[in-house]
C-alpha cells in the first residue's frame, strides 16, 4: 500500500523487537469471536488514475458546466486562484488545531485576522475561530441568549433559512426551549404585530436573518430597539456574507450567526462551510467555539494562542458553552484570504456588482411576472411569482443548460408558484434574458 | 537532536499592518448592465464603508500567507503523534478528487437528476462505511466527531421516548473526551461518571451497580482513551441491554479497528466516524471534520433526513419522509467535500490496504511503547492498541511535567503527543503515531524522548525553557485570558517585531 512506509523486513524486525511472532497477536486484546476474518466489502484497491477517473465520471455525472440562479444560503461567487494555491501548502491543510502555540503561529495569526475581520464588517467586538456553518450557528446563539438572559422562549422568523430553523428546533426539542415562528409582511420583512404577539416576557431573543431567505434586508436598529425593551437580545443570521460589502452592518445586534461560505468557499454540494458566531464584547464569556487572543511570549514579542479555553467543552465537560471541538479552521483561513484579496474596496465593489445584475434581473422578470417585496431593500435574491409551476419553466432552462430559481412551495406554500432568483457577480446579462424569455 | 536544525523564519506582521489606501489584490469584469451604487438601491440600509478591511496586493498576499503557514507544523512536516487525533497522511489525491469542477461547484439545491454523481460518491461512501462498522444505517449529515455525537445520543433519545421513556442519564467513563459529558447535556440527559478499573477499562461491577431503568445509555470510546480494547465489551452491552440501554461507541480511535473488528458486531448500537481521523480528511489546523453516524436496524427511523435512496427507477434521490426523524443537524447532507476525500482513501486502500494500515498503525504504536516503557512510567500495563500513554511521574519529581517535555520535543523536530488527556493517568504523554511513519522516524522520536528524559535529570532548566529553536518562546496563556486580545484595532498594535 502506497501510503504506508515500512518494508516488509521493518514490520519483521517491529515484530521481533516486540517479542511477538505475527501481528495479529498484537490484536489479542479483542475477543476472538469478534475479529473479522473476512475482507471488507468495499471495492479493491485502485491506482491513483483509477481514483481520479472514479470521480471525474462522478463529476460527469452531476452535470457541471450550468450556469445557476440558485442562492438560498449557498452561493455562486468567483473564487481567486489565490485561494487554492495558498491552502494547499500542507503547513496549512494538515496541521491541526493550534493546542502548541510554537508551531502553529501560522493558524493562529490567521485565525485572529479572521476574528478581526468579521469584526469590522459585521460591527461586533468580538469574533470566533468559527463554528461548523450558518445553520448551526443559529442553535448555539439560541442557546448563548438562553444563558445570557436566564429565559428561555426563542423567536424566529420564518423568513430564516427553513434548514436553519429545523436544525433549531433539533438543538432546542430536549432542552425546554420552547420556539415561536413569526411570519413576513407584505414587503417580505418580518411581521412586527405578529412579533410582538409572539414575544412573552421568556423570550431570550428575536432571531432574523438579513438578508433574509427571501433577499429582504430587515430593519435591524428598529428590531434590536424592539428586543431590547423586551428584555430579549437581538440574533442576526446572515446566510450572503457577501452582502455586508454594500448592507449596513447589524451594529444592533447582540449576536450575529453568520455563514461564510459566500468568502471563496467552494458550494461543494453543501459543505463543508464555515459559520461564525460575533457578538459584543461583554457577552464574550457566553460563546461557543475556539477564540484566538494575542499575547506575548518570554521576551515580550507578540504571539497568539488559544484563550479563554474554560468556556470550553475539554475543560468544563457538560457545563461547557457548546460541545463544538474540531470546528471549520481551513475554512475560515479561505474566507480571511478571500476577505484580504477583496479588502475594504473590493467587497464594496463586489456587493455593488451583485447589487446591479440583481436589479437589472428583478426589473426584466417583473415586465413578465410578479416579483414579490419589492418595498423593501435586497441584496441578491428576489421572489418570482410565477402562473405556473416553476419547475416547468426551470426545466425548459436546463435544455439550455441553466439552472433556474428555487421552488419555494415545499418551504413557503402560502406564496403559490413561488421561485427564489439570485444574480451574483458571475450571473451574464444574456443568462438573465435567456431566463426571462423562458417565463 | 538528529531530525531537526535551525532555518530561516521571515516575519510577518498582521495583514493589516500592510495596509494601505490604493492597493488592490482583485479585478472585477466590466458590468454587462447598468451600474448601481449602494447607496441608491439600498437607502438607509446601505453601509457607509468598510473600516479597516485591509487593501493589500496580490504578491503581498500570497507572502503573508505564505510566510506565517512556515511557522506552522503539519503532518506534511513529521511525525504529529497527537493522541487521539489520528494525524495521518493526507493524500494529494483526495484533495484533486474534491477540486473536480462538478462536485466542487454543485449546488446543494441543484436537481437530483444533475446530482447522481455526488449522490453515487455519498451512497458508496455510506456502504463502505457500513460494512466497516458492522452497522445497518448512516447518515453523512454531522459536521465533525461531536456533532455526530449529537446525533447518535438525540437517536437513542428518539428511540427510548418511542418505547414511551427517554430516562434520565448517560453513564461516561472518567476516561472520556470532554465532548461526551458536554454532548449529552445537550440532548438534555445529566451525565453520570463511570470508573476505571485498574486495567484502564470499564468497571464492569460498577456498571452493573449503576445500570438501571433511569439510564438511557454509555457513551464508550473504544479502544478508549488509554488505546485500550475494551475486553469485555460484550458484557457491557449485555448489561446495557438486559435494563433496556443502549450502547454508544465514539469512533474517534477506530483507527485501531478497521478490517480487524467491527463494533456492529461486538455489540455497539450507534456510533460516529471522525473522516478527519481515521479516514485521512485533513484537519485543517482545526476542521473540517465530518462525523457520519452509523446505526443497527432498530435506530434507523430516527436518523436525519434526508437519506440518499436508491429508487424505483435506478437513480439515487434524497429522502425526505422520514416522519419519525430526530430532525436535521445541519443544513443540507454534510460536509461533502469530505465525503469525496474519505471516499478516495477507502479506494486508494481497498480491503487489504485498510486492514494494513490498522497492523501498521498497532505496530508502531506499540513500538514506541516498548522502546519507552521504563524511561517514562507506564501507569496501566494492559496491552495497547494504536495509542500508547505514560505518565509523567518519573518527571515530576524534578518539578517537571508533560507539558513541559511536550514543549522540549518542539525543538527535536517532532509535533508534541497529547498533553494532560486522559485525566484519570497523572500527567498523561498520550501518544499516537498512525501507520504513517516509518521505523526511521519511529527511532528518531524514540531517540529524542530517551535524550528528553535524560536531560530531565541533568538540566531541568533546559525543559522548562523550552522549546529554544522556534521563532517565539513560550507564550503566556495567563496574560491572554486575563487582559482578552481578540482581533486587531488600529490603536492596539502589538510590541514591534
Amino acid at each position: 500500500m502506497r501510503y504506508l512506509p515500512k518494508s516488509p523486513a521493518d514490520r519483521e524486525q517491529m515484530l521481533a523487537e516486540l517479542g511477538v511472532r505475527t501481528i495479529d497477536d498484537l490484536f489479542a486484546p479483542i475477543p476472538a469471536e469478534y475479529r473479522l476474518k473476512r475482507d471488507l466489502n468495499v471495492p479493491r484497491q485502485m491506482a491513483e488514475s483509477e481514483i481520479l477517473d472514479f470521480f471525474q465520471q462522478s463529476s460527469r455525472d452531476n452535470a457541471a458546466g450550468y450556469a445557476t440562479f440558485l442562492g438560498a444560503g449557498a452561493y455562486s461567487h468567483y473564487r481567486p486562484v489565490v485561494i487554492d494555491s495558498l491552502i494547499s501548502r500542507g503547513e496549512w491543510f494538515t496541521a491541526y488545531t493550534p493546542y502548541q502555540a510554537e508551531i502553529a503561529q501560522g493558524t493562529l495569526q490567521a485565525i485572529f485576522e479572521f476574528q478581526s475581520m468579521i469584526c469590522e464588517l459585521t460591527g461586533m467586538e468580538v469574533a470566533n475561530a468559527s463554528m461548523y456553518d450558518g445553520s448551526t450557528a443559529v442553535p448555539e446563539a439560541a442557546m448563548m441568549s438562553v444563558r445570557l438572559t436566564g429565559r428561555s422562549h426563542v423567536v424566529i422568523a420564518r423568513s430564516v433559512h427553513p434548514e436553519y430553523r429545523e436544525v433549531l428546533r433539533t438543538y432546542a426539542q430536549h432542552q425546554g426551549l420552547p420556539i415561536s415562528e413569526v411570519g413576513f409582511g407584505e414587503n417580505g420583512r418580518i411581521d412586527i404585530a405578529a412579533l410582538d404577539k409572539a414575544v412573552t416576557g421568556q423570550t431570550a431573543c428575536i432571531m432574523v436573518q438579513s438578508p433574509n431567505f427571501f433577499g429582504t434586508i430587515e430593519d435591524v436598529a428598529a428590531l434590536a430597539d424592539y428586543a431590547h425593551k423586551k428584555g430579549a437580545l437581538l440574533v442576526v443570521s446572515i446566510a450572503e456574507a457577501v452582502s455586508l460589502g454594500a448592507v449596513r452592518p447589524p451594529v444592533e445586534a447582540d449576536i450575529v450567526a453568520m455563514e461564510a461560505q459566500s468568502f471563496g468557499v467552494p458550494l461543494g454540494f453543501g459543505g463543508p462551510y464555515a459559520g461564525v458566531i460575533a457578538t459584543k464584547d461583554k457577552f464574550v464569556r457566553q460563546m461557543p467555539g475556539r477564540l484566538v487572543g494575542q499575547t506575548v511570549d518570554r521576551h515580550g514579542r507578540r504571539g497568539f494562542v488559544l484563550t479563554l479555553s474554560t468556556r470550553e467543552q475539554h475543560i468544563r465537560r457538560e457545563k461547557a458553552t457548546s460541545n463544538i471541538c474540531t470546528n471549520q479552521a481551513l475554512v475560515a483561513t479561505m474566507a480571511t484570504i478571500f476577505m484580504t484579496i477583496y479588502g475594504r474596496e473590493g467587497l464594496k465593489e463586489l456587493a455593488e456588482h451583485n447589487l446591479a445584475k440583481t436589479a437589472y434581473a428583478a426589473a426584466e422578470f417583473g415586465k413578465k411576472a410578479k416579483v414579490l417585496f419589492s418595498d423593501a431593500p435586497r441584496f441578491n435574491e428576489f421572489v418570482v411569482q410565477t402562473t405556473a409551476d416553476p419547475h416547468q419553466m426551470n426545466d425548459r432552462l436546463l435544455a439550455q443548460k441553466i439552472i433556474g430559481g428555487f421552488p419555494l412551495k415545499k418551504f413557503y406554500p402560502e406564496l403559490g408558484n413561488a421561485s427564489l432568483w439570485c444574480c451574483t457577480e458571475l450571473t451574464k446579462k444574456e443568462t438573465i434574458d435567456a431566463a426571462v424569455k423562458a417565463l | 537532536m538528529k531530525k531537526a536544525t535551525t532555518h530561516i523564519s521571515q516575519n510577518e506582521g498582521l495583514i493589516f499592518e500592510k495596509s494601505s489606501p490604493g492597493k488592490r489584490g482583485y479585478k472585477l469584469p466590466p458590468l454587462d448592465v447598468p451600474a448601481v451604487t449602494a447607496a441608491k438601491a439600498l437607502g438607509n440600509a446601505a453601509r457607509a464603508d468598510l473600516g479597516n478591511m485591509p487593501e493589500v496586493s496580490e504578491i503581498e498576499i500570497i507572502r503573508h500567507f505564505t510566510r506565517i503557514s512556515t511557522w506552522n507544523y503539519g503532518v506534511d512536516t513529521g511525525m504529529y503523534p497527537l493522541g487521539s487525533c489520528t494525524m495521518k497522511y493526507n493524500a494529494r489525491v483526495n484533495e484533486a478528487a474534491a477540486r473536480i469542477e462538478g462536485l466542487a461547484n454543485a449546488h446543494p439545491y441543484q436537481p437530483e437528476r444533475l446530482s447522481q454523481g455526488a449522490l453515487r460518491v455519498m451512497k458508496t461512501l455510506a456502504d463502505c462505511l457500513l460494512d466497516i462498522t458492522g452497522q445497518d444505517a448512516i447518515t453523512l449529515q454531522p459536521a465533525a466527531g461531536a456533532h455526530g455525537e449529537m446525533t447518535g445520543i438525540l437517536l437513542i433519545r428518539a428511540y427510548l421516548q418511542s418505547k414511551g421513556n427517554p430516562r434520565k442519564k448517560i453513564l461516561i467513563p472518567d476516561s472520556a473526551h470532554g465532548t461526551n459529558p458536554a454532548t449529552a447535556a445537550i440532548c438534555g440527559y445529566a451525565v453520570e461518571n463511570l470508573k476505571s478499573n485498574a486495567g484502564g477499562m470499564v468497571d464492569v461491577p460498577s456498571l452493573v451497580a449503576q445500570m438501571n431503568e433511569d439510564v438511557a445509555g454509555l457513551m464508550l470510546t473504544n479502544p478508549n482513551t488509554l488505546g485500550i480494547f475494551e475486553q469485555e465489551i460484550h458484557k457491557i452491552a449485555d448489561i446495557l441491554h438486559a435494563k433496556g440501554g443502549l450502547l454508544y461507541m465514539d469512533g474517534a480511535n477506530m483507527n485501531a479497528l478497521v478490517g480487524k473488528t467491527r463494533p456492529g458486531d461486538f455489540g455497539v448500537d450507534v456510533m460516529h466516524l471522525n473522516l478527519h481521523k481515521t479516514f485521512s480528511t485533513p484537519h485543517g489546523g482545526g476542521g473540517p471534520g465530518s462525523g457520519p453516524v452509523a446505526c443497527k436496524k432498530h435506530l434507523e427511523p430516527f436518523l436525519p433526513a434526508p437519506l440518499v435512496v436508491e429508487k424505483k427507477d435506478g437513480t439515487l434521490g434524497f429522502d425526505y419522509d422520514r416522519p419519525r426523524s430526530i430532525g436535521r443537524v445541519r443544513a443540507w447532507y454534510g460536509n461533502f467535500g469530505m465525503h469525496v476525500r474519505a471516499l478516495a482513501y477507502i479506494l486508494a486502500n481497498g480491503p487489504d490496504g485498510l486492514r494494513m494500515t490498522t497492523e501498521d498503525a498497532v505496530l508502531n504504536a506499540n513500538y514506541i511503547r516498548k522502546q519507552l516503557e521504563g524511561v517514562y512510567e507506564l501507569p496501566y500495563s494492559t496491552p495497547s492498541m494504536h495509542e500508547v500513554v505514560f505518565s509523567d511521574r518519573k518527571q515530576t519529581a524534578k518539578g517537571l511535567k508533560t507539558g513541559d517535555i511536550a514543549k522540549r520535543l518542539i525543538d527535536y523536530g517532532f509535533h508534541p503527543y497529547t498533553v494532560s488527556f486522559p485525566l484519570i493517568v497523572h500527567g498523561a504523554l498520550m501518544i499516537e503515531p498512525t501507520e504513517s511513519e516509518s521505523k526511521e522516524e519511529l527511532d528518531l522520536f524514540v531517540d529524542a524522548m530517551r535524550d528528553i528524559a535524560r536531560e530531565c535529570e541533568k538540566d531541568p532548566d533546559l525543559i522548562l525553557s523550552a522549546p529554544h529553536t522556534t521563532r517565539l518562546s513560550r507564550l503566556d496563556e495567563v496574560q491572554a485570558a486575563r487582559k482578552p486580545i481578540l482581533r486587531w484595532k488600529p490603536t492596539s498594535k502589538g510590541a514591534a517585531e
